[in-house]
């Protein structure tokens, strides 16, 4: 039994406590944005903001998440995808595939949350998700036009 | 990627739908679920490929698989334009395998791979659209009396000058679902200087769910009253089960039952995945691990290594006596290559939900072909093509792994048998996805060149020994022992995979080497490993003749005017002969695949070190026809991503016959921090429909170890660079 603070609403969940915080979200609490990719804190798909910090919940026990934690997933980033971060990505036109999106979503998003100007080499130390499909261009461009550091939506010079 | 389609899935999938498309498909009181643009009524269907909606809305039907190449997008633009609509009002409708069967195959071929998606469909889907559109300008023709010729039409509103009136796609709609299709000899598709969607960087139109967490990929599918299945074959390749001790599993929350899914597989059943994993891994399971135990990547090598001295090929490209005029040449150069096994690693781990009943068989899942999905169905419930279907689920990367194998499908539907009406969705762990791939093949190359006295090259002998994706897969292809794939891009023929140097002396070779592996084809196929061995052989005896790399490939591509265009517009653009900063250094390669041709540039840095750093890659691409250049330029940059991840890091080591490498942990993947600047050069010639999710990525490595060779003096000539001391 835990009790979990997602997306602003407190819910009881049944579940053994050494369950990772990824599969109570995806399958006890059905938010299946939140994507499992490697289950060992390397790819970042899984990635969610815990008290405005981005974690890698595959590798957290849900058993060392307190009810007062403030979980955000990539549900509840915003009601509409007008985060500034979901408005850049969508006029970079970053996803291919899109199944990692949400993590990278969710590690950019804290990224801007602490650094509101991000250089390149913040954008390097932060941004260490996987994506198999190559969107790390776009991703780069797609962090500047959310941070306002660059007002183009073109990542290619085409 | 090819889409052969793979073993008992492709003979039942290939005679039935033969059967079925001659003999007027399944016709026997086959009811298959109406799209839901039937259902609702108001909406017309003017034909397979076009549906209008009383609000102007034109929904595009897309049979081809979308994986994050684009090619949703693409094929609506083709119709779009040829329709004649308001690209604003465009939406998608994507069709099933059983719909497609049920209509006598109308929308043709499903399969997706090959860098086909586009090219193999742009004709009858254009068609289609211009079809729709002919019928469309008749309706509101007829409506007023008026000759269809006086009629214009532009964003889907239709004019007729001399009256002053005016109509829309939606209002005629329904009238002109009545009418008889035009002749098809009447229909005159567009010049393509007249195009106004095809050609021009349209957003892609399945961005939007992809941002909010809303898509739902197939490892999503939620259905009332669904177990999870968690799965593991047997570690040794050709190994088999023996038992396994459900005793030891049995009380843990949650859990179903462990189940026997063939010869070489168990699984556990439980309410939640997590739990069923767990439970696997405390599952006691005993194997036969087989012959391919005795194993490992050292003799493996061995293996492949006698292939190239060997006597007998499999295949071979010649003109003149190379040989000969090796032996008779001024200077010999010679090397020997090597490149691993690699896994797909898609992001999204192999999974499929299936439900099975006495007389339905559903599944939900990502396919590359959902047509061999449905067969897969139809062969592992026992139930005939009508009475299965295949819920449909872009997907979560594709690269060749979710293409003919369908080996999830099978797995899956025989977990769910054991579970009669009740829905059971199968998830690998990662660390089984990277331990049952169908894996790039491995192979080696010996090649050998002679130069005359004035640096020309007047031989070359290439010798590549390694797996065949053929005789794993689709042993039909193999004509009197010469498999002529595993030569892809070294083909003597223009048109697909054509090499783009004239020799006087020419001898390429396949001596087909198989292990106990499974492989299959991997973004790109076998133009990855021939472009390694041809691009980086070529640098090393353009630097033994002393020439510039640049100018020596010329030299040898008079006769190959598209190729050479390419390699000038890459050049061009990577500022070629050009100053560069202190420590950087420049590499070229081109060659060609799935009918386009490619080049690329890269510059590139090598610290004291030995550390490496891609700073900058200018690919150029002549795909013919270019229908959406923006994602033409996003497919060139997720081709670096995965090239570059293959030639810095890629590699599965086998001990013990089995894979060891198997979380990202131990086989790495690219980061952002380490993707060069990318610049795409379309060079379209217009005159031809290329691929273009894989061409450029095999000229990616080779341009990059031919700049690390600019930086060092020495060659690179085994795979991945990890294991390469640069300093």
């Amino acid at each position: 039994m835990a009790q979990l603070n997602i997306n602003g609403t407190v819910r009881d969940v049944e579940v053994e406590a050494d369950t990772p915080l990824l599969w109570v979200i995806r399958e006890q609490v059905g938010l299946t944005g939140t994507k499992y990719g490697c289950g060992v804190a390397q790819c970042g798909a899984c990635s969610v903001h815990i008290n405005d910090e981005v974690q890698r919940s595959c590798s957290i026990r849900v058993g060392d998440v307190k009810p007062t934690d403030r979980i955000v997933t990539i549900e509840g980033l915003s009601k509409d995808g007008s985060h500034p971060v979901q408005k850049a990505w969508l006029a970079v036109d970053v996803p291919q595939c899109g199944f990692c999106q949400s993590g990278q979503i969710m590690a950019a998003a804290a990224l801007l949350k602490k650094t509101a100007k991000p250089t390149d080499r913040d954008i390097d130390a932060a941004m260490t998700n996987i994506c198999r499909c190559g969107t790390y261009q776009r991703i780069r461009a797609a962090v500047h036009l959310a941070a306002g550091t660059s007002t183009t939506n073109r990542s290619s010079t085409l | 990627m090819n889409t052969t389609i793979r073993g008992d899935a492709a003979k039942l999938s290939r005679r039935t739908f033969v059967v079925g498309s001659a003999a007027g498909g399944l016709a026997l009181g086959f009811q298959f679920p109406f799209s839901a643009a039937q259902a609702q009524g108001a909406d017309a269907e003017i034909n397979a490929w076009v549906v209008i909606k009383p609000d102007d809305t034109c929904v595009v039907r897309i049979a081809r698989s979308e994986m994050g190449q684009g090619t949703l997008t693409g094929l609506a633009q083709l119709v779009a334009e040829e329709l004649e609509c308001d690209w604003k009002k465009v939406s998608v409708d994507r069709i099933t395998a059983g719909q497609n069967l049920a209509r006598k195959r109308v929308w043709g071929d499903m399969s997706t791979g090959g860098s086909r998606g586009i090219r193999a469909s742009q004709d009858y889907v254009r068609r289609g659209g211009a079809a729709a559109r002919m019928m469309l300008l008749q309706a509101a023709a007829d409506e007023w009396k008026v000759p269809v010729g006086e009629l214009k039409v532009a964003d889907g509103v239709i004019t007729h000058a001399a009256s002053g009136r005016s109509t829309s796609y939606g209002k005629v709609a329904a009238a002109a679902a009545k009418l008889t299709a035009p002749d098809p000899k009447t229909i005159q598709l567009k010049d393509p200087k007249d195009w106004k969607i095809v050609g021009k960087p349209m957003k892609r139109l399945d961005t939007a769910d992809k941002l909010d967490g809303s898509k739902v990929y197939a490892i999503d599918v939620k259905l009332p009253g669904m177990l999870c299945a968690a799965i593991k074959d047997c570690p040794v390749f050709g190994g088999k089960l023996v038992s396994f001790d459900e005793s030891k599993i049995a009380g843990r929350p949650g859990v179903r039952r462990a189940v026997k899914v063939n010869d070489t597989t168990v699984a556990v059943v439980a309410d939640t995945w997590w739990r069923a994993k767990t439970a696997l891994e405390a599952l006691p399971i005993v194997w036969d691990e087989g012959a391919g135990a005795s194993a490992s990547s050292a003799t493996i090598a061995e293996h492949l290594k006698e292939g190239l001295t060997a006597t007998a090929t499999n295949g071979e490209v010649a003109n003149g006596d190379a040989p000969k005029a090796i032996a008779e040449a001024a200077k010999k150069v010679e090397a020997v290559y090597s490149t691993p096994f690699l896994a797909h690693a898609t992001m999204e781990v192999m999974n499929c939900t299936a439900s099975v009943s006495a007389d339905r068989a559903e599944i939900w899942v990502a396919s590359q072909n959902y047509e061999a999905s449905l067969a897969a169905l139809s062969a592992a419930s026992g139930l005939p093509l009508d009475k299965c279907e295949v819920h449909r689920h872009d997907l979560g990367g594709g690269f060749g792994r979710r293409g003919g194998a369908q080996d999830y499908v099978r797995q899956a539907v025989a977990i769910a048998k054991e579970f009669p009406g009740v829905p059971v969705k199968l998830i690998w762990s990662r660390e089984e996805d990277m331990a049952h791939d169908f894996y790039r093949p491995i192979s080696q190359c010996k090649a050998t060149a002679g130069l005359d006295a004035n640096g020309n090259l007047i031989g070359l002998h290439v010798r590549v020994s390694g797996q065949s994706i053929n005789a794993f897969s689709n042993q039909a292809a193999i004509v009197n022992g010469k498999d002529r794939r595993q030569l892809q891009g070294l083909w003597a023929e223009p048109g697909d995979a054509q090499l783009g140097y004239s020799v006087p002396n020419l001898l390429i070779e396949y001596a087909m080497r198989n292990t106990h592996v499974p492989v299959g084809p991997w973004r790109g196929v076998n133009t990855n490993q021939n472009a390694v061995y041809m691009e980086c052989f070529i640098e090393e005896v353009a630097r033994a003749a002393g020439k510039d790399p640049l100018e020596f490939r010329r030299a040898l591509m008079g006769k190959h005017p598209k190729h050479l265009a390419v390699l000038n517009a890459a050049a061009e653009k990577g500022d070629w002969g050009k100053p560069l900063p202190p420590g950087v250094h420049r590499g070229i390669a081109q060659f060609m695949g799935y009918g386009s041709y490619s080049a690329a540039v890269a510059e590139v840095s090598v610290s004291g070190e030995g550390k490496l750093k891609v700073h900058r890659m200018v690919l150029a691409l002549d795909c013919g026809h270019a229908v959406n250049p923006d994602q033409i330029a996003a497919q060139v940059e997720g081709s670096v991503a995965y090239g570059l991840t293959a030639a810095l890091y890629g590699e599965c080591p086998v001990d013990k016959g089995r894979m060891t490498s198997l979380n990202f942990d131990s086989y790495q993947i690219m980061r952002l921090e380490e993707m060069p600047k990318v610049e795409t050069v379309l060079v379209p010639s217009g005159d031809f429909w290329g691929g273009v999710g894989e061409p450029t990525i095999c000229v990616v490595t080779p341009a990059v170890l031919n700049a690390i060779q600019a930086a060092t003096g020495k060659p690179v000539r085994s795979l991945p660079l990890k294991n390469v001391k640069l300093a």
